[in-house]
């Protein structure tokens, strides 16, 4: 490889959060640049989107006719596109609207709905190109950028957990907030990779690292009904930051089907 | 007989700021017939996801509208509801909470001054750029950023979307061991806090005084964050659940950030806002520490943005030593609260500005209607007016890449918040000249 790697970071609707996993790297952030060549990511300063790159991070989801364009011409100019965060992954928080009559929504909110040209749905970077990574979790971590850069650059891909969160929380020895407390805590079915933040902080998990390998989403939704919620509520644990994930988009729907 | 000739202009996208978006710019003659800022974030439909949510879950909703400021949106959500349904956390929750705040302004800050802003005064294209000449400010930079960022740690387990917060305070009580090694580095970091402002007040820049009207919250005793009255330079003085009669959002067709105006008029948001009408209310070393820098408050040369940031890091650092040393674990970590139906209203200090929220809440505790005002779309008129001034004074007769310098330094003055309210930004100049 002549010269040095060439990184790019691209941003589609999202609050910026996964990039800010780069600007918070602090000193690693300048090994970082000495190491690659970070050739796009406009919040930081260098603009060049259509650069051909060896790794392209992509935040954010895919939700206006320009985004579908835009998400090809990286694809084409990448060698390897890796998806940061809930938004690229699984299509964020906003496919809450998938649910919707969006076109609804715009009306309510904007007095001129017509100069919004936006998609009817918020989808993930993999269901228009090919995704050779996915990092998720809202927001991912400077940890899991790292190991990605890393392994990646070597010619391989890195290994990330996709065990459930109580790993992570017996092994910090944290007390189950589900036995101890009855909180509708989601980790049973959670990826980990946060590091059982919320259980050790006594508070029950809410998704927001997607969905764990195998993870069996109707027995945790009979627990949580065991626990005193509604469908309907059970329907909104699935139904919150990773919606689009399909095992919470199917697993949520049923709750709703059975609440209706 | 007259012909008129354009020349479009384009540069991709506006770097150094949190988003994308586009500038456009109409010149004839010698005058700016046109400026418009474009915003085009694809909107997310954050107040349409709220509806029909519980209560509970709102805080962790409204964070991700922001990734740099979701304390600022969990702020404001939590005062709003705690307002409806009648809650006081008392005084524990309420210093910790100001704590969270101070971490949240100093990494926000330090992040845009070092990374975003400080390149545009010192002749740099980006921070990697300018380590190689600076490396100790920018260490300095990134050091203060972390501090901020172990703020927010110890009340919310990381630093982007926490999640320590709750309706009625926190989901956990930080141990007092933790409180006290942080205390220790903050501490520490008040020398390099100080420079820090001598640093910015030091800048080489463009002296140009402009008319605008400054608006944020203030307090009886504090520097404004979590509470307080809105204010302005021009005789606002009106309690929060006021905001509606005088602050007026209208869309342009230009852009999917809505435009707010008070009393029919452009006006400011923001650290230059907040110091220009709180100067009173600053620590009496933070104030030593500006006016030994000479640069004099109240400012109307927006420009000293960059430093009424560097004063809040400082006030932000002295607020959080303050409150730490007083520290006590408190049994619990809030209060139970208990769903009614209404409307509440919150207003806090996003690092950027004024952040407005109105929620109306049913019986059961359910979301039916939810108003969102950000900082941005707030100095969305401001910074096209700003860019009028700025660019004619300037001279239009300067090249393209030179003007396009001074747009992009001028819209990154403001550190907009474009995932509050923005996508692409690009800047396109319509010469339109007359023979």
């Amino acid at each position: 490889m002549a010269g040095k790697p060439r990184v790019a970071v691209h941003k589609f609707a999202s609050c910026d959060g996964c990039q800010l996993a780069f600007l918070n790297l602090g000193e690693e952030l300048l090994t970082l640049t000495r190491l690659v060549d970070i050739v796009h990511f406009a919040e930081a300063g260098p603009v060049n989107p259509d650069a051909v790159v060896d790794i392209a991070f992509i935040e954010g989801s895919i939700s206006t006719p320009e985004d579908l364009e835009h998400v090809r011409g990286i694809r084409a100019n990448s060698r390897y596109l890796v998806t940061i965060g809930a938004c690229a992954t699984a299509g964020g928080l906003q496919a809450l609207r998938n649910f919707a009559a969006a076109e609804e929504w715009v009306a309510a909110i904007y007095a001129r709905p017509e100069y919004i040209h936006s998609l009817a749905t918020s989808t993930p970077i993999a269901a228009h190109v090919k995704v050779d990574l996915e990092l998720w979790g809202c927001p991912v971590n400077g940890r899991q950028l790292l190991a990605a850069v890393r392994a990646l650059l070597s010619g391989v891909m890195p290994w990330f957990e996709k065990d459930k969160v109580c790993m992570e929380c017996k092994r910090r020895q944290a007390v189950c907030v589900m036995v101890a407390q009855g909180l509708p805590c989601m980790g049973p079915v959670t990826r980990a990779g946060c590091g059982a933040l919320c259980p050790s902080f006594g508070r029950d998990c809410y998704a927001c690292f997607g969905p764990a390998e195998n993870a069996n989403t109707e027995a945790l939704a009979r627990r949580l009904e065991g626990l005193g919620l509604m469908p309907e509520a059970v329907a909104r644990r699935f139904h919150f930051i990773n919606s689009g994930a399909s095992p919470f988009t199917e697993a949520g729907a049923r709750r709703r089907t059975k609440h209706d | 007989m007259t012909e008129e000739r354009r020349v479009p202009i384009q540069v991709p996208v506006l770097a150094r700021v949190e988003g994308e978006g586009t500038l456009e710019l109409r010149v004839r003659g010698g005058a700016i017939e046109e400026v418009r800022l474009r915003i085009f974030e694809p909107p997310r439909m954050f107040e349409k996801l709220l509806e029909g949510r519980d209560y509970s879950e709102v805080p962790d909703m409204v964070a991700r509208i922001c990734g740099i400021c979701p304390v600022a949106y969990q702020m404001s959500a939590v005062h709003a509801i705690e307002s409806l349904f009648g809650v006081d956390p008392g005084s524990w929750v309420r210093d910790l909470r100001r704590l969270l705040y101070c971490g949240e302004w100093m990494q926000s800050h330090s992040l845009h001054i070092h990374m975003l802003a400080a390149p545009d005064f010192l002749g740099y294209t980006g921070v990697t750029d300018m380590a190689r000449d600076h490396a100790e400010e920018v260490r300095r930079g990134l050091g203060l950023q972390a501090l901020g960022n172990d703020i927010i740690r110890l009340l919310g387990a990381r630093s982007v979307h926490p999640v320590g917060v709750r309706v009625g305070g926190f989901h956990h009580v930080p141990p007092r061991a933790q409180a006290g090694a942080l205390l220790d580095k903050l501490r520490a970091a008040l020398p390099q806090a100080e420079a820090l402002v001598r640093w910015t007040a030091a800048f080489d820049l463009p002296a140009m005084e402009q008319d605008f009207t400054a608006v944020a919250l203030r307090h009886a005793r504090e520097y404004p964050m979590n509470e307080g009255r809105l204010v302005s330079s021009h005789g606002l003085d009106v309690a929060i659940d006021q905001f509606e009669t005088r602050f007026v959002e209208h869309q342009e067709p230009h852009s999917t950030a809505l435009h707010c105006l008070h009393d029919g008029k452009p006006y400011l948001v923001g650290p230059l806002a907040r110091l220009n009408l709180n100067l009173d209310r600053l620590p009496v070393p933070v104030r030593a520490v500006l006016e030994n820098t000479g640069v004099k408050f109240p400012s109307r040369n927006m420009y000293h943005s960059v430093v009424a940031r560097a004063v809040e890091i400082l006030l932000a650092l002295h607020e959080a030593i303050r409150i730490l040393e007083a520290y006590h674990e408190s049994p619990a970590p809030g209060v139970d609260v208990k769903p009614r139906a209404g409307t509440g209203y919150g207003c806090t200090e996003a690092p950027r500005g004024t952040l407005w929220h109105r929620y109306d809440i049913d019986a059961a505790g359910k979301v039916t209607h939810a108003r969102i005002v950000p900082p941005t779309s707030q100095n969305q008129a401001r910074i096209e007016a700003d860019l009028r001034q700025a660019l004619q004074a300037y001279g239009l007769d300067h090249e393209d890449a030179a003007l396009r310098q001074r747009g992009e330094m001028t819209i990154r003055n403001y550190d907009p918040c474009i995932s509050c309210a923005t996508h692409f930004l690009d800047l396109r100049i319509h010469r339109v000249s007359c023979f």
